[in-house]
């Protein structure tokens, strides 16, 4: 079973702060939605207007197309993970699994058998009588999931529950935590801020900064066609020109930059007129050194330096009057690049691997 | 020897002086407990006996004031208790603006005098009695409910000091967690803060007992025409103590550190436990828990308390009689011994006047008797004295010195004298 979940021009205030600004998001039923920002942006905050610990300042959650105002966090379909897990430590691990069971008041062998059911699904079968203390950071992990579980909710949510892991376990429990979404079929809403995460795993990401919603849509969209300077910057690495408009039409739009005139793609969503200030940004793995072929965008640049890694080579470059190093990434062909530091090259690329977007706020670096 | 050594033998000293200073007290109080001597002292031993537990048991009022003592305290830690977690838990209700005038509130009753809430008290149920027109017997004038409800003032405050210290690593997620998975708030009280608050309710409850136990300075207002342990204890002061209360303080001391470490081996076995939990989380393998019975130290402990309890019993009992007799003997010999010394001091004295005056050749007394009641006062700061005592204690012929009082700087002299004075003070008793 699983539920639609609607936010509808959902404002959080506390006090004079705005951790919430006009909110906008509808998550399809069954479907795994992230919420990705950077820290303190409103994830968090966001979560809890949706599991009832916080009823917004104004605007509407709706889940399975019920108003859900007024009906606190234990009697909505959701069930939250913790940022922290929040496990009981004083309980044995069946008991915490059994837990939402117990305050229903299901007996005590129905209770168990729940439990042992869970545990196989989340691969810890035969556990259920450890301590939570007893247990690794991963299959806490899995603890607290299979306790989410437990309450059949229609909708999970998930406040950042891989962040405490190493690496390894971390790119483990992606995998497993998208297996268990496609068995149990309901829909999770999951925060992260790591934005490897939210690409991997989710059918639909949502990008925050400091409480506004900048774009929603799947990984790739989001990764080929930002819409905002923000998302720009914040998924994935960018070379940023900044210029004025000297031409636009529905397809290219010509900016002049400090590298001389760039042709970009025109971005979907946002409307620049000749005159604008705009960003241009270019992905370092869109650069190429120039082969002689003409090319919609050339610009001229001197070689920093050049780090090999193996797959790729990063070159980095300074272009006059630009403000930043920008950055190129090679795929390594087996081929020596072997260019001093200093040498004058030139770089193109076409215009469709180029966005141009009205000026607006960055991420931080 | 170098500077570290002396700084070394330095703090050795300051150390076992601080120890001495804390429990010398306690531990002479308690060596009188067992020395059949009727006045509370450690010199002159008499016999080893378990008497006073005896008199102790014996004695009514005292034993009527311990057990006031015992329902006051658990008549506090019932009122208490429950008050001081109601108290922390409002705490975290409360805004956080208002946070530090409600702190400060509830606080106040331990900054107050013990002396001034007991009076309060008081005055405060009599008005609640008039109130109501009941007469002197009725319950606002029965010194076991003032009492408990005086004392439970303070004590409350003390109890949620523990329940804030505790709820204070209490993650508010976990409350949050179980609301999430459909608890009601009462379900997630029960089930989730309260399991965590238990240990702080043990604690609280130990706290506010020992508290009330040995309040005094409320208690002596509240308690009106009812007697509780200290009440009675400071009676007894004023009129004279017999080693009894000696007994009484060997009985609190030994509970005290049987308590201590039961204590001390159930947070080892926490610790343990924990340790054990966190080896295995990192893959090792798991260990039995130990029972108490596996338990090394405690099982010593326990060897050790009650042989330590059958030979003070054995000791305490058998042959005391027999020892008595011999005290008294021995005290009735050394009386009828004074008595002829100074009779023949006497005749000696009125027989040759003067004769040696002077000269200092006599050769000095045997024994320390010799010089006993003559110039006794003239060797008291001798440092032989304390030998002395011990010396006469063990009953020496007395010799029949004649002029000690002229050989008041020879050393074997001086030795005697002091024995002598105790003599008299005991045989006075
Ligand atoms: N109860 C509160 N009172 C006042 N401000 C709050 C409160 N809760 C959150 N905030 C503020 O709202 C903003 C968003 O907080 P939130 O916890 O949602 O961040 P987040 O995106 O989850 O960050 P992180 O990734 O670090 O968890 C922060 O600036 C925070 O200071
Ligand atoms: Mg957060």
């Amino acid at each position: 079973m699983s539920a639609d979940v609607e936010l509808e021009n959902v404002w959080i205030r506390f006090g004079d702060f705005v951790a919430a600004r006009e909110v906008n998001i509808t998550i399809e039923g069954g479907s795994f939605f992230s919420f990705l920002g950077p820290s303190g942006c409103g994830k968090t905050t966001l979560l809890r207007a949706v599991s009832g610990f916080l009823e917004p300042s104004e605007g509407r959650v709706k889940i399975g197309g019920q108003d859900m105002a007024g009906i606190g966090p234990n009697k909505r379909p959701t069930a939250l993970i913790f940022q922290n897990l929040a496990l009981f430590p004083l309980m044995t691990v069946w008991e915490n699994i059994a837990f939402a069971l117990e305050v229903k008041g299901v007996g005590k062998t129905e209770r168990r058998k729940r439990a042992e059911e869970l545990l196989d699904l989340i691969a810890l079968p035969g556990q259920g009588d450890k301590m939570v203390h007893e247990l690794s950071g991963g299959q806490k992990q899995r603890v607290a999931i299979a306790r989410a579980l437990a309450a059949e909710p229609q909708v999970l949510l998930l406040d950042e529950p891989l962040s405490a892991l190493d690496l390894k376990l971390r790119q483990h429990m992606r995998t497993e935590l998208r297996a268990i979404q496609q068995r149990v079929g309901i829909t999770f809403i999951y925060i992260t801020h790591d934005q490897g995460e939210a690409l991997t795993m989710s059918d639909n990401v949502a990008v925050m900064s400091e409480g506004v919603i900048e774009q929603v849509t799947d990984g790739t969209s989001l990764y080929d066609h930002p819409e905002t300077p923000f998302v720009a910057s914040f998924v994935g690495e960018n070379n940023l020109f900044r210029g004025r408009v000297t031409e636009a039409d529905a397809q290219f739009t010509v900016v002049d930059t400090n590298v001389g005139p760039i042709r970009a793609r025109t971005s979907t969503k946002a409307s620049l007129s000749k005159g604008d200030s705009a960003f241009v940004f270019v992905r370092p793995e869109s650069l190429k050194f120039t082969n002689g072929a003409s090319a919609d965008n050339t610009i001229k640049a001197t070689v920093h330096t050049e780090e090999f890694e193996g797959q790729f080579w990063q070159v980095f470059l300074d272009v006059p009057g630009g403000d930043k190093r920008i950055k190129m990434s090679l795929v390594n062909d087996g081929r020596q690049l072997g260019h001093a530091p200093g040498a004058q090259v030139d770089l193109s690329f076409p215009a469709e691997l180029a966005v141009a977007l009205p000026e607006g706020p960055l991420a931080a670096e | 020897m170098n500077s570290n050594t002396i700084s070394r033998v330095f703090i050795m000293g300051f150390v076992l002086a601080f120890f001495a200073y804390l429990f010398g007290p306690l531990i002479i109080m308690s060596i009188t407990a067992f020395n059949s001597s009727a006045f509370p002292r450690v010199m002159p031993w008499e016999c080893f006996s378990i008497e006073w537990f005896d008199v102790l048991i014996q004695d009514d009022k005292l034993m009527l004031g311990l057990r006031n003592s015992l329902i006051i305290g658990a008549g506090v830690v019932l009122l208490a208790v429950p008050i001081g977690l109601a108290g922390a838990l409002m705490l975290t209700q409360v805004s956080a603006r208002l946070r530090p005038w409600y702190y400060t509130i509830v606080i106040s009753p331990i900054l107050i005098p013990g002396v001034v809430l007991g009076i309060s008290t008081l005055v405060f149920w009599d008005r609640v009695g008039r109130m109501f027109n009941t007469g002197y017997e009725s319950i606002f004038y029965d010194g076991i409910f003032l009492t408990i409800l005086g004392q439970a003032t303070f004590i409350s405050a003390y109890s949620m000091l523990v329940f804030i210290s505790r709820l204070q690593r209490f993650d508010p997620a976990l409350e949050e967690a179980a609301l999430d998975l459909g608890a009601t708030n009462v379900q997630a009280f029960r089930k989730v803060l309260l399991p965590f608050l238990k240990p702080a309710m043990g604690s609280a409850a130990v706290l506010a007992f020992l508290a009330s136990f040995e309040n005094y300075n409320t208690t002596v207002f509240t308690i009106i025409s009812e007697s509780t342990l200290t009440t009675v204890l400071a009676s007894k002061v004023r009129y004279g103590i017999n080693p009894s209360i000696s007994a009484l303080a060997v009985i609190i001391v030994a509970l005290t550190l049987v308590g201590a470490v039961f204590f001390e081996i159930a947070k080892r076995r926490e610790d343990r436990a924990a340790k054990a939990a966190a080896q295995v989380a990192a893959g090792g393998r798991a260990q039995a828990a130990r029972t108490y019975f596996a338990e090394p130290a405690l099982m010593l402990f326990v060897l050790i308390f009650c042989a330590g309890l059958g030979t003070v019993y054995f000791a305490g009992t058998l042959g005391l009689d027999e020892c008595k007799v011999a005290v008294k003997e021995e005290k009735k010999r050394r009386a009828a011994a004074r008595i002829k010394e100074r009779e023949t001091l006497q005749m000696f004295q009125r027989a040759k006047p003067g004769q040696e005056t002077g000269t200092g050749a006599v050769p000095p007394p045997q024994t320390g008797e010799a010089a006993k009641g003559t110039e006794g006062y003239q060797g008291i700061f001798a440092p032989g004295n304390l030998e002395g005592q011990v010396e006469s204690d063990t009953g020496g012929e007395p010799a029949k010195g004649t002029e000690g009082y002229q050989n008041i700087f020879a050393p074997d002299n001086l030795e005697g004298q002091v024995g002598g004075d105790q003599e008299q003070k005991s045989t006075g008793q």
